[in-house]
């Protein structure tokens, strides 16, 4: 019998992808193992994003596969083990009239299925999900009449709603104060220490991720690095350093790109 | 009870009236959150060119002259929905322009047609601008079937429809077979689009499906009370445009589509003075 908690998340198997012409991603290959955190890094356009939607479905490679907890991308069923924040997520349709609450509950469409609606205990759930976000009071308003970091935390909350394995979170932060990227930072903590999720968070904030996230990735069209935090700090001086172009918390130049 | 109920045609007129002021709007908010407003314009120049052809055939064969020409119209409305979210793909980044397109082609068509079959007559201006009197025994049943097929579609699709209109990704996310539901959905809109004609007229049938919700958008708090008042407005505006459109003897279309304007002014007003909303910033 296969051991379901050695199956790894996500398993990323030569994957390929690129928009027209241009090459986005080569040859990726990449685990990641149940129960850690992965910091995902790389300068702008180096293809995090993509990487995460193809990992998600969302995106089809023109080369190689996608695996969710040992599924075929394609094939998976049990979206409601996954929450994702995208990155536009506060680019969406702002004066979309749905409150706070509605918004949420989208959330919980995978696990609720086709025909059916939200029960009493659903909706505690999405109660829940509000609060662990500290967006209770704001439950009634719409979304529109939000501000943006409070935007994004209505979509933190709708990925969290489903009780998730596995958290997609594509530059979360963008937008949100320093003190609530702090408590962000903690409860994401908290997600993994006490829930065991699964997480992977794409970032910028090199610096503060390494406090919390087991695992490192640098993409720039390849995996350049991808090892356990304390490798990556290890390595960081000289590796990030050519990653990078210089400073690790300098990101807008890359040797890469044209 | 009001002595213009005493008329059969009337009573059909109204029944219609009061399904459609139900149907469009409901449907309208799903296509203005969409913020594809226009494609309602654009299915109804087609629905013309629809009827257009069926006077034409009426003419060469005695088949299509008894036949009702909605028929024909939802015929061509659901082809040409079918058509835009085929084009929408086509021109991945210009989505748009798959309106412009059908709607031009529907005129071109309808023009066509209709001077073949040697231009205008009554029975083409009531299906432009709407007319009470025209409104058969047929068209009820028609609109009713109709309305029990959009009912339970939107009735059992509710999660899927909202989750759709708010973002795509999302709904894929959670498992919605995402085209399969935006065709149906595209079908069902032509449908209801052909069905609203009679009374509110092809040229204004948008408004029928976009004002009420326009006005909704400005006080509703949430999407379900987004759609309730939108059919309250709508209904509102469907009644009273009757009543208008019989007492001063003025096609339906121009007195519901009048009724509408003031109830979005009032919305409006109502509130600018009650206080300001934030919308459109990030
Ligand atoms: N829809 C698209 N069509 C064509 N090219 C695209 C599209 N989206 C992204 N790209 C290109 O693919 C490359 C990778 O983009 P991606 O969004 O994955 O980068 P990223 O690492 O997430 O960047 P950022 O840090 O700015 O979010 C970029 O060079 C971009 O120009
Ligand atoms: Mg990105």
């Amino acid at each position: 019998m296969v051991n379901k908690k050695n199956i790894p998340a996500v398993l990323v198997d030569d994957l390929s992808f690129h928009y027209g012409e241009k090459n986005v991603l080569e040859h990726i290959t990449m685990e990641i193992t149940q129960g850690s955190f992965l910091g995902l890094v790389g300068p702008n356009g180096s293809g995090k994003s993509s990487l995460i939607k193809c990992i998600l479905g969302l995106l089809k490679p023109q080369q190689g596969g996608v695996y969710l907890f040992g599924e075929k991308v394609q094939k998976f069923n049990d979206w409601e083990k996954v929450g994702y924040v995208s990155q536009k997520a506060n680019s969406f349709n702002t004066a979309f009239p749905a409150t706070a609450f509605e918004v949420v509950s989208m959330g919980l469409f995978g696990k609720v299925g086709l025909f059916r609606f939200l029960k009493a205990t659903d909706k505690e759930k999405v109660w829940e999900a509000l609060r662990s976000v500290n967006m209770e009071e704001f439950a009634q308003k719409n979304i529109g009449e939000l501000s943006g970091g409070q935007q994004q935390r209505i979509f933190i909350a709708r990925a969290l709603v489903s009780d998730p394995e596995l958290l997609i979170l594509d530059e979360p932060t963008v937008g949100v104060d320093v003190e609530s990227s702090a408590s962000f930072y903690k409860m994401l903590d908290s997600l993994h220490r006490e829930k065991k999720m699964t997480l992977v968070l794409v970032t910028h904030d090199v610096g503060v991720m390494t406090d919390y996230v087991t695992d490192v990735a640098c993409l720039n069209k390849q995996i350049h690095f991808h090892g356990n935090t304390k490798e990556f700090e290890e390595s960081s001086s000289e590796n990030m350093s050519a990653f990078y172009g210089h400073h690790v918390h300098v990101l807008s130049h890359d040797h890469e790109h044209r | 009870m009001f002595p213009i109920f005493k008329y059969e045609f009337l009573q059909n007129a109204f029944l219609t009236g009061i399904m459609v002021g139900l149907l469009a709007p409901v449907l309208g908010v799903f296509i203005v959150v969409r913020r594809q407003a226009l494609i309602a314009d654009a299915l109804s120049h087609i629905t013309l060119a629809g009827i257009a052809a069926n006077l034409l055939l009426g003419k060469w064969f005695a088949l299509f002259a008894g036949a009702n020409p909605i028929y024909l119209g939802m015929a061509f409305s659901v082809g040409g929905a079918i058509f835009i979210e085929q084009l929408r793909k086509v021109y991945k980044h210009y989505e748009e322009l798959a309106i412009p397109i059908i709607m031009s082609a529907g005129i071109g068509l309808s023009v066509i047609f209709i001077s073949m079959a040697d231009g205008f007559n009554a029975d083409l201006f009531s299906y432009l601008f709407g007319s009470i009197i025209a409104v058969k025994q047929s068209d009820v049943w028609t609109v009713f079937a109709i309305l029990i097929v959009v009912l339970l579609f939107v009735f059992f699709m509710y999660k899927e429809l909202f989750v759709l209109s708010f973002d795509e990704e999302q709904g894929k996310l959670s498992g919605i077979r995402s085209n399969w539901i935006l065709i149906a959905f595209m079908a069902i809109t032509a449908l209801v689009i052909a069905a609203s004609m009679k009374v509110v007229g092809i040229l204004l049938v948008s408004s029928l499906m976009t004002l009420p919700v326009a006005a909704s958008i400005r006080i509703a708090k949430g999407f379900k009370q987004t759609i309730w008042l939108s059919v309250l407005f709508g209904e509102i505006a469907v009644i009273l445009g009757m009543f208008l459109s019989y007492y001063l003897d003025i096609a339906s279309g121009g007195t519901i589509v009048l009724c509408l304007v003031l109830i979005l002014t009032l919305c409006i007003l109502y509130k600018k003075f009650t206080g300001s909303r934030k919308v459109g910033h990030v």
